[in-house]
């Protein structure tokens, strides 16, 4: 069974995240993962779900999904075709002009630049929500293409544990 | 115009062409009702909720417009999610209105709280918890857009009654609706309808299953001149059912477990068949898989998701049903394609027809398939018939002649016992012309019997034909097949004289207890003018099949 990731825009407000998920309980997907974030309009997130299965499955739940009034988009992807990070992903419109200036602000932030284009630069960024803003704020006076934000992942300090 | 979150909701009702609400009314609607008269919007007040969502639905049905039910928070609401589900499952459009608590109150579980957008989502098509008043006219105008374009389903408006009371300067949104996440499907592919021409062309026994999408979409007049041009034999599940006369030549019944034996032959020999808007469900095929692998199937369904989910369709067409009829119509001619004869081919079918005209028998209990043809008879094709859920469902699809198009109104996909008696009091309040029958069974009238008092006080003539065997007669046959005649809690000992409750009501009856009483009862019921109870005596052996 491939992995697939399927990327969802749906409209940004409160309710729409549980009837997305409510649909993968009550038709009998599994979810292998999944992350929510807002993209660069405000009014739209991106819902990145990755699930196990064939074809036909990915086919259905995909068509499913666009069933629900608040989902505007579905791409379907092979977890190997694309690039999985946790947090964040942005993709920088980055053409000859600005790309060594955004390439140090990158370095600075200790991100990585893990996917490129003749004119874009895909740079993954972990860390807590302040340094993630910051550097969303540097990137914002160069042009940003899409992005992607996955939710924090927490684990409790010390050796108690939940 | 200084307009109250209430006045907004009915002002935009009528703008919808909204003339009949089913409701019952409770302390977050209030503020709804005590607008009411203002608008020219007939209320009829239910007895239960469900009721009120089984009305709208049957409204809907016959009229072919979205339905409408209001029902308060609390219980209210959660009283109307079978109704809402029983929508859903037949692809209904349905609008269903509930208040609720003060919005300021919400999530503290106040009185009569429940987050019922929460609890309906897998029962809709859509949702919304409104959350200012002046998003009221575009969400009204979107949710009876949502409802009757497409895959026709029921959305779901909750109101805060905080919201019902602000004031606003009313304005009246822009008539043309956009959503950027709902682009219905209308016309067919035309390549796809080529390849699709070209198959029946090379085809010698084509079929035609019809599925409830062509009523829903009132494809009738396309569907008859289709089947008719190419000579197809046609078979329907439960819910098609009245997309053409069950008295058609070309027709041979309800396929599946309780279907015509010539239905199951036709779908077994066919090699090709145009799947016309049905999700080919486990009631009707039980090897979905099976039957594609075997045959080329044509699949046709507004519903891009129904496609390929319990089958393989060799030409998958998305689209709405009569649209794509009305493109291959016209475009067959051009094609030059020669199609098929299919006279043998319906030699063969008409063989294994097995419906037989019955005579009378002497004997205690009315055999229900007797009874039910001459109904048929007696009604001369003018009968809208609404169905309860159980052993007479079954003996209604195979035995009654449906000459209405649409005028066969039962809850196929989720089988909800209750929904004849609701249903059949909106279908008439939908078209009082037409004489609307309930065929009932006495365990699923026993379900909502309480709307025999909602019938009366709107005043909806409805012919009753209520078949009592004393028990639950499906699950007894079941638990006579499966568990050796193991026959538990099926025996319904303990309920009323039928023909005395509806005296109770002031709606005429009368009991038949041998078959050779049936015909005059029939016409006497049929004759007389106002609601009628006909009680059928039956023998709780009788098979649904």
């Amino acid at each position: 069974m491939n992995k697939h990731v399927l990327s969802v825009l749906v409209e940004n407000k409160p309710g729409v995240l549980s009837k997305v998920v409510g649909l993968f309980s009550r038709r009998g997907f599994n979810i292998d993962s999944l992350a929510v974030g807002v993209t660069q309009s405000p009014d739209v997130s991106r819902i990145t779900i990755v699930v196990s299965g064939d074809e036909q499955l990915v086919e259905q739940i995909s068509k499913q999904l666009n069933k629900l009034v608040d989902v505007i988009k579905i791409r379907t992807f092979l977890e190997s075709d694309c690039v999985n990070r946790e947090l964040i992903l942005i993709k920088m419109k980055a053409g000859k002009s600005v790309r060594q200036e955004v390439i140090q602000l990158a370095t600075i932030f200790r991100a990585n630049i893990i996917d490129v284009s003749a004119s874009t630069l895909t740079i993954e960024l972990t860390g807590d929500s302040d340094k993630i803003n910051a550097f969303l704020q540097m990137m914002g006076s160069y042009g940003v293409a899409e992005i992607a934000r996955g939710g924090t992942l927490s684990l409790e300090r010390g050796a108690h544990s939940l | 115009m200084k307009r109250n979150g209430a006045e907004t909701v009915l002002a935009m009702m009528e703008e919808n062409g909204v003339s009949v609400l089913f409701g019952y009314p409770g302390a977050a609607t209030v503020p709804i009702y005590d607008k009411l008269d203002q608008f020219s919007i007939r209320h009829i007040l239910v007895r239960s909720e469900q009721s009120a969502a089984h009305m709208a639905s049957g409204w809907a049905r016959r009229s072919g417009k979205p339905g409408v039910c209001l029902a308060t928070s609390g219980p209210g609401a959660t009283n109307l999610i079978t109704g809402i589900a029983t929508a859903y499952m037949d692809s209904v459009p349905l609008i269903a209105i509930t208040g609720q608590v003060d919005s300021k109150l919400i999530g503290k579980d106040a009185f009569q709280e429940i987050d019922i957008t929460g609890a309906t989502i897998p029962l809709c098509k859509h949702n919304y918890l409104v959350q200012d008043v002046s998003s009221l006219p575009q969400i009204i105008n979107d949710a009876f857009y949502i409802a009757s374009t497409g895959r026709p389903g029921p959305v779901l408006i909750d109101i805060p009654v905080d919201i019902l009371n602000a004031v606003w300067e009313f304005t009246m949104p822009p008539k043309e609706i956009n959503i950027r996440g709902y682009k219905p499907a209308d016309k067919g592919h035309e390549l796809q309808i080529k390849r699709a021409m070209t198959l029946l062309s090379e085809a010698k026994r084509p079929l035609v299953l019809a599925g409830g999408g062509i009523v829903s979409s009132r494809a009738f007049a396309e569907f008859r001149e289709f089947t008719k041009r190419f000579r197809l034999p046609i078979i329907s599940t439960l819910m098609g059912i009245g997309a053409i006369e069950t008295t058609h030549p070309l027709y041979y019944g309800m396929l599946g477990s309780h279907g015509k034996k010539a239905a199951n032959y036709a779908l077994d020999e066919a090699d090709l068949i145009f799947v016309l808007g049905s999700r080919i469900a486990d009631r009707s095929v039980s090897g979905p898989r099976i039957l594609s692998s075997r045959t080329n199937l044509i699949h046709i369904d507004i519903d891009p998701a129904e496609i390929g989910k319990n089958t393989v369709a060799k030409i998958p067409l998305v689209g709405n049903i009569k649209t794509i009829l009305g493109q291959i119509l016209a475009l067959s001619p051009e094609l030059g394609l020669s199609y098929p004869d299919t006279s043998s081919w319906l030699a063969e079918l008409d063989s294994k027809r097995s419906e037989k005209t019955l005579q009378p028998r002497e004997g205690a209990y009315v055999n229900p398939i007797y009874c039910l043809q001459e109904l048929s008879k007696a009604a001369h094709g003018s009968g809208v018939f609404t169905t309860e859920v159980g052993q007479h469902q079954m003996w209604a699809a195979n035995a009654l002649s449906i000459e209405q198009p649409g005028g066969f109104i039962s809850s196929g996909g989720f089988g909800t016992m209750g929904y004849g008696l609701p249903a059949a009091i909106g279908a008439k309040l939908a078209s009082p012309e037409d004489t609307v029958i309930c065929i009932a069974g006495d365990g699923s009238f026993q379900m909502n019997l309480a709307e025999l008092a909602s019938m009366c006080q709107c005043g909806a003539d409805i012919k009753i034909v209520l078949f009592n065997n004393g028990c639950l007669g499906m699950i007894r046959e079941i638990q006579k097949k499966r568990c050796k005649g193991h026959y538990v809690e099926v025996s319904l000992e303990g309920s009323p004289d039928y023909c005395k409750l509806a005296g109770a009501y002031g709606i005429q009856s009368r009991r038949v207890e041998r078959d050779r009483d049936v015909p005059g009862a029939v016409r006497e019921m049929l004759g007389c003018r106002g609601p009628y109870l006909l009680e059928v005596m039956t023998d709780p052996s009788q098979s649904s099949i």
